[in-house]
């Protein structure tokens, strides 16, 4: 199974081992991962899962939705050209490895 | 063939109501009663199935094809029964036309629309509890439960100061509305005509000031996502649903830190706890109770075979203590990982009002604990019957000043 890595705002990093069609978030949450709040469980609706994708990943997932646009503008962390809802990341056997940032804060 | 909920199907029949006077006083014994009978129960009384554990519950919520909204979200089945009311848009609509209703509820109450209004509610809180203060004794459902929600919602939305008494009552109809035909649904009904004349006044676009969330729902007349003969209905939604239901919320989050002095110690000891506190009364005390969904096919649920056109009955509270999902699910705990409640539901009718709540919730209770040391219940609660929201109708406290 895929795993990814969180790296939180102090520089300390959890890996994590995800299960078949999770989501980052849903990941994140199952291990306890502080600084992913999804308040929404996973609706794309709260924008308290936002993570920032690291640089060498950014390119290889799916393209953002229109939906998830407009809820990254409302997140309470700036959003980067790198922010994405970790909750519409489908952690697939090709994002083995993937690392994502953590914001300073979800709400 | 079997008839709906026989012997032959396997699914238990059970001899509870869930809308009578003794359940809703106190609801938990029988919770576990429904959720340790089975997967899928079968409730005579009122010929519906009903789903009491996580699992079955976040299922069909999850799956509004099998289980659909627009056949109503009470036990009358539209295809059967005349609604009381003009159905929602929203909340007794299926895709695709939930899909587009949706969309503009969403974007009127996004996280974006959020941060324009978050100082202005913070603001009020700090208001409310500056008047608390001075009181020291009062009823902590009409004098801040009620109060705060009625000193900011209606202005957001942009009401006349005229007939806002109207709102909570209205609210009160409609969440009457989706259970049984019993006394409380029918005295309700019978009592709503005005209720519902001034709300369909309300909702209409003259009526709501520029700005607030009731113009900016009109405003997507204009852009097209919407009729002109839509708006008024999806207004309608925000005032059926987004005061009533955070009055019940917020009364809950009081009425938690007030019988667990540890965790009000603990919100006092770290004010950024205060939203967990909030989300996690949601869990625990799930002001909205039930929901109901009609089968659009004969579908297998955990076992259970059930034919088109029933009714299932969902017990979002009874799910959001159940022990499959949650640790000691009977305790409040306030740094709990709330994340998969289904206290606002989930899936694609999932509140779409949420934020509002949690926004609310989050500044009444930073303000409440930064400025005040000790909440003491200082008389027997009373409950507020309600076929489907879970609420006090009185709680008096005494405050002490930090």
């Amino acid at each position: 199974m895929p795993a990814i890595t969180f790296i939180h705002p102090d520089g300390k990093s959890d890996r994590i081992e995800t299960s078949g069609g999770e989501s980052a978030m849903q990941a994140a949450t199952r291990h306890g991962i502080d600084g992913i709040l999804a308040e929404c469980g996973g609706n794309a609706m709260c924008a308290t899962c936002h993570v920032y994708v690291d640089e060498s990943w950014f390119a290889r997932l799916p393209a953002v939705t229109d939906d998830e646009d407009a809820l990254l503008d409302g997140a309470a962390a700036e959003r980067l050209p790198n922010s994405r809802l970790s909750c519409q990341i489908n952690v697939t056997p090709e994002l083995d490895g993937l690392v994502l940032h953590l914001p300073d804060r979800q709400v | 063939m079997s008839a709906p909920g026989s012997a032959a199907s396997g699914v238990p029949h059970l001899d509870i109501d869930p809308f009578d006077m003794k359940f809703l006083a106190d609801p938990y014994p029988a919770h576990q009663q429904l959720r340790e009978a089975g997967p899928v129960v079968y409730l005579d009384k009122w010929k519906v199935y009903g789903v009491a554990r996580y699992a079955e519950v976040h299922a069909v919520l999850n799956d509004p094809v099998t289980f659909c909204s627009s056949r109503g979200v009470g036990l009358s089945d539209f295809k059967k029964e005349t609604p009381w009311r003009p159905p929602s848009l929203i909340l007794e609509a299926d895709p695709p036309a939930h899909t587009r209703t949706r969309a503009v509820l969403s974007k009127v109450l996004s996280p974006t629309a959020m941060k324009q209004v978050r100082d202005r509610f913070a603001a009020a809180a700090e208001e409310r509890v500056d008047a608390l203060i001075e009181k020291r004794s009062f009823d902590a459902i009409a004098d801040l439960a009620e109060a705060y929600p009625l000193s900011i919602f209606p202005d957001a939305l942009g009401l006349k100061p005229e007939g806002r008494e109207h709102l909570i009552p209205y609210a009160s109809v409609v969440f009457n509305a989706f259970g049984p035909p019993n006394q409380l649904r029918q005295e309700a009904i019978e009592r709503s005509a005005p209720h519902q004349a001034y709300v369909a006044e309300q909702c209409q676009r003259e009526n709501l000031a520029p700005g607030g969330f009731g113009a900016c729902i009109h405003a997507q007349v204009d852009e097209g996502a919407i009729t002109p003969t839509e708006a008024p209905l999806l207004v309608r939604s925000l005032l059926s649903a987004g005061l009533d239901t955070t009055v019940n919320g917020i009364g809950a989050a009081v009425y938690c830190l007030a019988r667990f002095p540890d965790q009000w110690q603990r919100l006092r000891d770290d004010l950024t706890l205060a939203r967990g506190a909030f989300e996690e009364a949601v869990r625990f005390e799930s002001p909205v109770q039930t929901f109901f969904r009609t089968t659009t096919r004969e579908v297998e649920l955990s076992g259970a075979r059930i034919g088109e056109g029933e009714k299932v009955l969902m017990f979002l509270a009874a799910a959001n203590r159940d022990p499959r999902r949650w640790d000691s699910p009977d305790s409040y705990d306030i740094t709990r990982r709330t994340s998969g409640h289904v206290g606002f539901g989930s899936g694609i009718h999932m509140c779409v009002g949420q934020l509002v709540a949690r926004l609310e919730g989050e500044v009444m209770l930073t303000a409440l604990a930064r400025r005040i040391a000790k909440i003491e219940i200082t008389g027997e609660p009373k409950r507020r019957f309600n076929n489907t929201l879970r609420g006090l109708d009185s709680l008096p406290v005494t405050i002490t000043a930090a």
